[in-house]
């Protein structure tokens, strides 16, 4: 599936020339993976044939996209997508084998920042070698010196070698310089997981501003939330193939059952650890599952979309007021909400043989982004401990978008704040 | 790899060169600068450190082959020589064996940014160049104490550094890549150079062969074939021998063999320039050889040696980050 949309053009962008900033065609990397590896002559001398033999790892395939001028790109992917190849093609540091690519204007990545610095040499010698490998000339370097230095709030430690630096700090130095060089198009993998909140904050307000003033951005990353909060287009990878383009949320609602969804509509045979049945059955649960509020049965959904747990049962003998039970439990096998017609429906009434009912359950979508389960059981009527049928993850949703908060639900609330 | 065609956009592989002269120089410089800069201001002794290695070198050398071995000890100016060849020799092996391992060295650079990749070994052998720089300064106040009196002729190790700087470049430049590829360049290097140090007149003279008198000629020593008599250039008798021409021819051989070495012809080149002398007492490559239609043989070999290494270099550098 391949979604393409026209990139909405961001309210306050610089004019945008004809020619995209960034520009890929049939892009294809692959990397040798040998058998055995031979790392000296004498190795090689001494087996001629064993080293030939490899496998093949193709790590972009044949990806072309063209990225306008100001435009804040997403790469999305799975660990071992071909992300992270693909920016450092991009960046120069490996050759494509097939395809074409370009990028103009000044380049400047954030790739493995922290690395690169010569320990030995005082913050000031670094920063002012590192602007000179993005390319700025040595009065360039020294002419901005200051503003890196302040950027990354290191004015008291400039004298001091690279490594008495904290890998915090140093990456702090290797941000401020990539940010500072006055890059055209700028290549950003996952930098944003270090560094304190209020310096991860801080980085990303400069995206922003340097998204204003019509820079290209790059950006690969894990975190769906910042991808739909700050992209304007994002393309999502799986085993280097480009699977989706376009919408950020889209793309991210991809990603999500790429990850999640392999589990979701698994057919309901078989019996699963956890699955209780009695041994009179005298009812089946057959099927479960999760719609959205137009009774689609769905894999993915965003957070507080209007979302609703069905469950099939099939009865196999007369019951009175049989208890319907759904439990949705999070990836961590915690149990996140659970429910029965006994607590909160009252009387189901008769229910005859051969019937099959079909019960919903609306519910207020709270849940924080991660995968959720679905467990359904049916009960006797009583205190509900009398099951007849209960079947484990017979579905799974993947909730996207919304905060990543620390909890399990993000709730509605309101602070209320009171001084004396 | 054609570097930027008429458009703006330029091929985001990596390459030996980049598309940027200036910016290549200026990086090399950094590059070189910084690494001399570490190995000088590091240590409170800085400077002399890193003298301190041929300094000791040539001081043990230097006893050695005055007071036990004898071979210098009827030269006038052997220590001068001695000290010009151990700091020459110091500024090519440190050129070459600093390149094998320097694209590791710069594993952090290369893995995450584009720059042209050849900076790294020019780099190296820069930062020889600067240390052989320091490094003349003892060789000249030597000179000088020892009576050689300065002429023109000192300029002349201004091509003959140039030209042992090519050599030592384009093996770099060989060495660095093909270590990528293969660990064990390090410890083969370490064998192939101990072989040219010694087939290198560093610690003994230059052996030659005269063409006008079809003598035969250690330095210091001139031995005529017909009399099979060993003269030092002083009129002393060095050593009386009764060797049948037939060893001489020998020697013959291996007088030109060795001036086929670069380094050998450039060493050689250099005490010439340096001391100068009597008439074949520090001969000049061209004497040595027999002639500049034989000079263009160790000349050959480094101009084959730098192209062989740019080649190599261009067609391996975008792969160098992939297979560190």
């Amino acid at each position: 599936m391949t979604i393409t949309s026209a990139p909405s053009t961001p309210a306050g962008a610089a004019p945008r020339s004809l020619l995209p900033a960034v520009s890929i065609q049939g892009a294809s990397k692959a990397f040798k993976l040998h058998h055995r590896q031979y790392h000296t002559l004498k190795e090689r001398a001494l087996h001629p044939f064993q080293a030939r033999t490899f496998d093949l790892l193709q790590a972009v395939d044949n990806v072309s996209v063209d990225i306008a001028a100001g435009e804040f790109f997403g790469i999305i992917g799975r660990n071992g997508s071909g992300k992270s190849t693909l920016l450092k093609c991009l960046a120069g540091i490996y050759d494509i084998d097939a395809g074409k690519m370009d990028v103009r204007g000044r380049l400047s990545p954030f790739i493995e920042l922290g690395v690169g610095f010569n320990l030995d040499l005082t913050a000031r010698d670094n920063v002012i070698l590192n602007a000179l490998v993005l390319g700025l000339t040595r009065k360039e370097a020294k002419a901005r010196f200051d503003s890196i230095i302040a950027f990354a709030e290191l004015e008291d430690f400039l004298d001091m070698r690279l490594k008495n630096y904290s890998s915090g700090m140093s990456v702090r130095l290797a941000f401020s310089v990539a940010i500072q060089v006055d890059a055209d198009v700028l290549l950003i993998d996952e930098v944003l997981a270090v560094g304190d909140a209020s310096f991860q904050q801080k980085c990303f307000d400069e995206f922003q501003r340097l998204k204003k003033e019509g820079r290209t951005i790059l950006f690969v990353t894990h975190d769906m939330g910042a991808i739909q909060r700050f992209c304007d287009r994002a393309m999502l990878l799986e085993k280097g193939r480009m699977v989706a383009i376009g919408d950020p949320a889209e793309v991210a609602h991809r990603y999500n059952e790429l990850n999640f969804g392999r589990t979701v509509h698994e057919p309901t045979e078989g019996e699963r650890e956890g699955d209780r049945r009695a041994d009179r059955r005298d009812a089946d649960v057959v099927d479960a599952w999760f719609e959205d509020a137009a009774g689609a049965r769905i894999a993915a959904i965003g957070h507080r979309e209007a979302l609703a747990v069905g469950l099939q049962v099939r009865f196999n003998a007369a019951l009175d007021d049989p208890s319907f039970g759904v439990t949705i439990r999070n990836e961590a096998g915690a149990t996140v909400f659970a429910t029965t017609t006994e607590w909160s429906f009252g009387p189901t009434g008769h229910f005859a043989p051969g019937e099959v009912a079909t019960v919903k359950v609306r519910l207020e979508n709270w849940f924080t982004p991660s995968s959720y389960s679905v467990t359904a059981s049916i009960a006797r009527a009583g205190l509900g401990s009398d099951t007849i049928d209960l079947r484990t993850d017979l579905a799974t949703v993947v909730i996207h978008g919304g905060r990543f908060t620390t909890g399990v639900v993000d709730l509605p609330h309101a602070f209320e704040i009171e001084r004396r | 790899m054609s570097a930027g065609d008429s458009a703006p956009a330029r091929r985001y592989g990596p390459s030996a060169f980049g598309d940027d002269l200036r910016r290549f120089v200026s990086l090399t410089y950094t590059l070189a600068s910084t690494d001399f800069k570490l190995t000088y201001f590091n240590s409170i002794l800085g400077y002399f450190w890193s003298l301190m290695r041929p300094l000791l070198f040539f001081g043990v050398l230097y006893f050695v082959f005055t007071n036990i071995f004898h071979v210098g000890s009827g030269v006038h100016d052997y220590s001068v020589e001695l000290l010009l060849a151990i700091i020459l020799w110091t500024f090519f092996l440190q050129a070459t064996s600093g390149s094998v391992q320097s694209m590791l060295g710069r594993e952090g650079l290369l893995r995450k940014m584009r720059f042209p990749r050849l900076v790294v070994p020019l780099a190296v052998t820069l930062t020889a160049l600067f240390q052989l720089t320091t490094n003349l300064v003892p060789i000249f106040v030597l000179a000088l104490a020892s009576g050689v009196t300065p002429t023109l002729a000192w300029l002349e190790l201004i091509p003959v550094i140039a030209l042992l700087a090519i050599l030592a470049s384009g093996i770099g430049m060989l060495l660095s890549v093909l270590y990528v590829r293969a660990r064990d360049i390090q410890p083969i290097w370490d064998v192939i150079s101990q072989l040219l140090f010694y087939a290198s007149p560093i610690i003994y003279p230059v052996f030659y062969y005269n063409h006008s008198t079809t003598s035969y000629a250690a330095k210091g020593c001139v031995f005529n074939s017909t009399r099979d008599q060993y003269l030092n250039v002083y009129g002393q008798v060095c050593k009386a021998s009764s060797a049948p021409v037939g060893d001489n021819l020998h020697l013959h051989f291996i007088g030109h063999f060795l001036m086929v070495n670069p380094v050998a012809a450039l060493i050689a080149q250099a005490r010439h320039a340096l001391v100068g002398g009597p008439l074949g007492a520090n001969p000049s490559a061209n004497f040595a050889l027999g002639g500049w239609e034989y000079v263009m043989i160790p000349v050959g070999i480094i101009a084959v040696v730098f192209a062989l290494g740019v080649v190599v270099f261009h067609h391996e550098a975008p792969r160098i980050s992939e297979n560190l």
